[in-house]
């Protein structure tokens, strides 16, 4: 069997068994990679400090001194700043920023021994669901349409984390998700990724987006394999005020099969106008196999749910424009010196900086902020943020978790919808409303449609109960069996 | 309060078309007394190498996070509680948006809805002895910018950020000042109430307390004028000369036709001028929202009780304390409790004193006052010194007070011990034995001199005799002079007395 094609926990049985080692491991990726370069995937490799990591928990097997990720390579979203290593953020501005520190997360993987497999693409600060806005150019998706040469987008914005596993160098990346990001592009790519509840990473060390959506979570290709990660990745972080300072559940053991009894919600208001009959009976048919497994499936309501992306687009742009301001050419990043003044070097340096979606959002933030438009856009969007998320309590007062299609369609053709950006933004449709209300959500792959292209379903759960949410996703995982892998078309023979 | 408030007494500036008056409010910047930032664990000392107290966080790099610092919220509920006002138990903190090199985020941390505190008030005295109240409209905590240096190089501007994420409580008054002297003697009384707190060093030549004053004029008792905003006044006498110089340009320019229009300005302290820094229409728009970052601050009763509980006794209360229990003067007290390193000198001076003594305070409460202000303060003025420098310690100065309260020494002889203690640092008694000072009370020998005193000097005797009853002092005083100073007065009167009738 093919090194790539293991699940981290075949891995770490692997490394366990001494059949391998790390070093066999992250060679075994590095040269998947190499030989993977035409979709784009990585903004920067790190071959040296991959062995060289590997070479430590080779030395740590040999001690029987492992850790619980010891060896297993994980790639990072270049959204984590990481010691040492230069940290995009896919943006020109911060194209060659090399931070000082290692963000909370990252630095919790490498503590239980997880290898750093290189920074992944993504779109520009993490603004896009396409991967299309990045500086360093699109990630191209690993699946293709049957018949159809074409480049496929990966999703967005962690579109190079669900490529990298999606494509075998990786068996898991580390992706964030502010509306989406982590969901609709592990759907695309036919992977699993979970974003967990608001608060249960540290935000600290990631570069920000819109800070009261933002947070990490893992992307792998099963559903215990995510649990192994976020049990490495979670945890409360004092240099994160909005981290929750509560226990970690031990995740993979909540994959227990066994869902009789639970009682599962199909949001009726999921059903959108002209929603693909494939997308509709994927999410009939994932309701059929928790039924067949034992779950009590009903409808609820989500009355709010229409409201949802308009508001997210109000939140998460107004944010970002106050976020973004630190990227003025003074300390660090691109500086462009413009007319020479200090207007224009902010100007100079900005509009060159960020590019046309980033430079975008920045002006909706701007403008929804603005004296005058504040009530109308930016409080009235939070009054139904909070009525959205008392939808969720509603509902899980009935039920224990929800069930939707993850995205309104298959991967897209590149530049098929670049152009229109409200085309874009309803491709968070599903996934928008659990960011807004920090509830957890995870998509499963759950077939490919009939274009031969991955197809996800989501589950959400109850405020820090991933637990139940790993649980109904590993049923969902069994039922699906999916099994198919991308042709390597990227691999020259 | 039970403070007898006068109503006041406003400045009238006289114009052309008659008499005008000022409308004066004010917002003080505080910093707050905490050995870390705001928002970061980075050292607030003053004075430091540039760049050398920056944080992560303070720089801004990306993916940094803010995280309250805890103390410097004990600090801004301390002081609202000693401006005896409203805590408010949810508070939130805003960011501030704009941008400028020394603000790296491009927002400052701010509260703008939800302040920490809320309405409070001060009492201030004014020279005439009129008290007067001035409404707080709010306190609270923000983060300071760091500093711009033009001065470095010909063409580039340099940055500091050691001031960057510095903790400041912005303290807003009500428009309630209606004379210079009320502007100075607000500031002057809110740095008493804040240093007695220990919430901020009051430095003003450090930026540690600076002022925005926003002043408007109108015809006595009519509608408010338009108030234009004087930024960052960084001194008692620059707060009342900006107010006057804006008063006066107000004025003048109402009278000559003009309108005033609501701006912001600078007070240029070299030339004694205020001028136009922007418009209102200039203005920025900060786009205050909720800073994500950071969850709402939430204080519980029982935390602001706590606090509440090791609040110290505050200028006004120890004023009144001095007054009716310490009966010492209205003036002294006023004087005793002005700076904090005063008072907290007078209260060890009192309490070694009574240990000495064994008197109770309100025995010996004025003669303390009248030996610390009238003496030492004389002493240390001369010197250019300030109470904590003083070469007399508190308990010193008590051991000298309890020599004289003892009759050990004269009124006279204290003088010069005193000196000798400031000039030498020994302690009373030891210069007492050394300048034989002690006083003597012995009859025997005082009568000797009062003997002598009488037979030397047989005219003035006879003027005594002949009713002229002044004389008296005359002969305490030869006395005195024999003796040099060492009798004791109460003795030699008697004596004298007795004689001289005999």
């Amino acid at each position: 069997m093919e090194l790539n094609d293991l699940t981290i926990a075949e891995m770490q049985d692997g490394l366990r068994a001494r059949k391998f080692s790390a070093t066999e491991l992250a060679k075994a990726a590095l040269a998947a990679a190499d030989r993977a370069k035409v979709m784009n995937i990585f903004i920067t490799e790190t071959h040296e400090r991959t062995l060289a990591m590997a070479a430590e928990s080779d030395q740590r097997f040999a001690k029987g001194m492992a850790r619980p990720l010891d060896g297993v390579p994980v790639a990072m979203k270049d959204l984590f700043c990481t010691k040492g290593v230069r940290t995009t953020a896919a943006s020109h501005i911060l194209d060659a920023f090399v931070p000082t520190y290692e963000s909370t997360v990252s630095a919790n993987l490498w503590r239980d021994g997880a290898v750093l497999l290189g920074k992944t693409n993504l779109d520009e600060f993490a603004m896009g669901s396409s991967n299309e806005t990045s500086f360093f150019g699109p990630v191209e998706n690993p699946w293709r349409k049957l018949g159809d040469a074409r480049s496929r987008v990966p999703g967005g914005s962690s579109g190079g984390s669900a490529a990298v596993v999606a494509a075998r160098i990786a068996p898991g990346a580390t992706g964030t998700d502010t509306g989406g990001s982590i969901r609709q592009p592990a759907a695309f790519c036919g992977i699993a990724g979970i974003k967990p509840t608001y608060g249960r990473c540290s935000r600290w060390g990631i570069v920000a987006f819109a800070s009261s959506l933002d947070q990490a979570g893992p992307m792998a290709r099963t559903v215990r394999d995510c649990a192994i990660l976020l049990q490495s990745m979670a945890g409360y972080d004092a240099k994160d005020s909005t981290s929750a300072d509560l226990p970690v559940p031990d995740f993979a053991t909540a994959i227990t099969g066994d869902i009789r009894g639970l009682k599962i919600g199909i949001p009726t208001e999921y059903r959108v106008d002209g929603m693909p009959a494939e997308i509709a009976a994927v999410w009939d048919r994932g309701a059929q196999w928790l039924r067949d497994a034992g779950a009590e499936v009903r409808p609820v309501h989500l009355p709010m749910t229409k409201y949802a992306l308009p508001t997210y687009y109000i939140v998460a742009p107004a944010e970002a424009s106050s976020n973004l301001a630190r990227y003025d050419g003074v300390r660090f990043g691109l500086r462009v010196p413009g007319t020479g003044d200090l207007t224009g070097m902010y100007e100079a340096t900005r509009g060159e900086g960020f590019g046309k979606e980033v430079r975008r959002r920045i002006l909706i933030g701007t403008y929804v902020l603005s004296a005058g438009y504040y009530d109308a856009y930016y409080l009235k969007a939070q009054r139904v943020r909070s009525l959205i998320a008392r939808d969720f309590q509603k509902a899980f007062e009935q039920v224990d978790a929800l069930l939707t299609p993850t995205a309104p369609s298959e991967a897209f053709a590149r530049g098929e919808k670049s152009g229109d950006p409200i085309s874009m933004y309803l491709n968070d449709v599903f996934t928008v409303p659990a960011s807004l209300a920090g509830i957890p959500g995870m998509s499963v792959p759950a077939g490919l449609s009939g274009n031969g292209l991955p197809l996800g379903l989501q589950v959400l759960g109850r405020a820090y109960d991933e637990e139940t949410v790993f649980r109904v996703a590993g049923v969902l995982e069994q039922a699906a069996a999916f099994a198919a892998k991308p042709e390597p078309w990227w691999v020259k023979p | 309060m039970g403070q007898a408030v006068t109503e006041p007494a406003p400045q009238l500036f006289d114009g052309a078309t008659g008499k005008w008056e000022v409308v004066i409010g004010l917002e003080v910047h505080a910093q707050v007394s905490s050995q870390s930032k705001l928002f970061s664990g980075a050292a607030t000392e003053f004075g430091a190498e540039p760049n050398s107290q920056v944080s992560l966080v303070d720089a801004a790099m990306p993916g940094m996070l803010p995280v309250i610092n805890a103390y410097c919220i004990e600090q801004a509920v301390r002081t609202g509680l000693g401006l005896k006002a409203a805590v408010n138990l949810r508070s939130v903190f805003d960011r501030k948006n704009y941008f400028y090199p020394d603000l790296p985020a491009g927002y400052q941390i701010s509260q703008f809805k939800q302040p920490i505190v809320g309405e409070g008030e001060i009492f201030i005295e004014l020279a005439d002895g009129a008290v007067r109240r001035v409404g707080i409209e709010r306190l609270h905590l923000e983060q300071d910018a760091g500093k711009s240096l033009h001065d470095q190089h010909p063409k580039f501007t340099y940055v500091d950020l050691n001031r960057s994420g510095v903790a400041l409580m912005e303290i807003v008054s009500k428009p309630d000042m209606r004379s210079s002297e009320e502007a100075g003697a607000y500031v002057r009384k809110l740095r008493t109430i804040l240093r007695y707190l220990g919430t901020c060093d009051g430095n003003m030549d450090q930026g540690s307390m600076r002022a925005d004053v926003n002043v408007s004029v109108r015809k006595p008792g009519g509608a408010l004028g338009t108030r234009c905003e004087i930024k960052n006044v960084n001194s008692m006498r620059f707060i009342q000369q900006a107010v006057e110089y804006e008063a006066r340009r107000q004025i003048e320019v109402i009278e000559g036709g003009g309108t005033i229009a609501q701006e912001t300005r600078l007070y240029d302290a070299n030339t004694g001028v205020t001028r136009s820094m922007r418009s209102k229409e200039e203005a920025h728009d900060y786009r205050y929202f909720p800073d994500p970052d950071l969850l709402p601050l939430v204080l519980t009763q029982a935390e602001v009780d706590a606090i509440k509980a090791t609040l110290p006794e505050l200028p006004d209360e120890k004023r009144r304390r001095l007054e009716n229990e310490l009966k010492i003067s209205p003036y002294l007290a006023k004087v005793l409790v002005a700076e904090k390193e005063t008072a907290d000198y007078f209260e060890v001076l009192v309490a070694e004193a009574g240990k000495r003594t064994g008197k109770k305070p309100a025995e010996m409460g004025q003669d303390s006052a009248n030996l610390l202000v009238m003496e030492l303060f004389g002493l240390l003025n001369k010197d250019g010194r300030t109470i904590e420098a003083s070469p007399v310690s508190a308990a010193a100065l008590a051991g000298l007070l309890a020599l004289r309260l003892d009759g050990t020494i004269s009124g006279l002889a204290s003088k010069e011990v005193l000196a000798e203690m400031f000039a030498t640092g020994k302690d009373a008694a030891s210069v007492v034995d050394e300048k034989g000072l002690r006083q003597v009370s012995d009859t025997g020998e005082i009568e000797r001199l009062v003997d002598q005193a009488i037979a030397d000097n047989p005219k003035q005797l006879a003027q005594f005799k002949a009713g002229k009853e002044t004389m008296l002092g005359f002969f305490v005083g030869q006395v005195m002079k024999m003796s040099q100073g060492r009798a004791n007065p109460a003795v030699v009167n008697d004596l004298l007395r007795k004689k001289l009738a005999g």
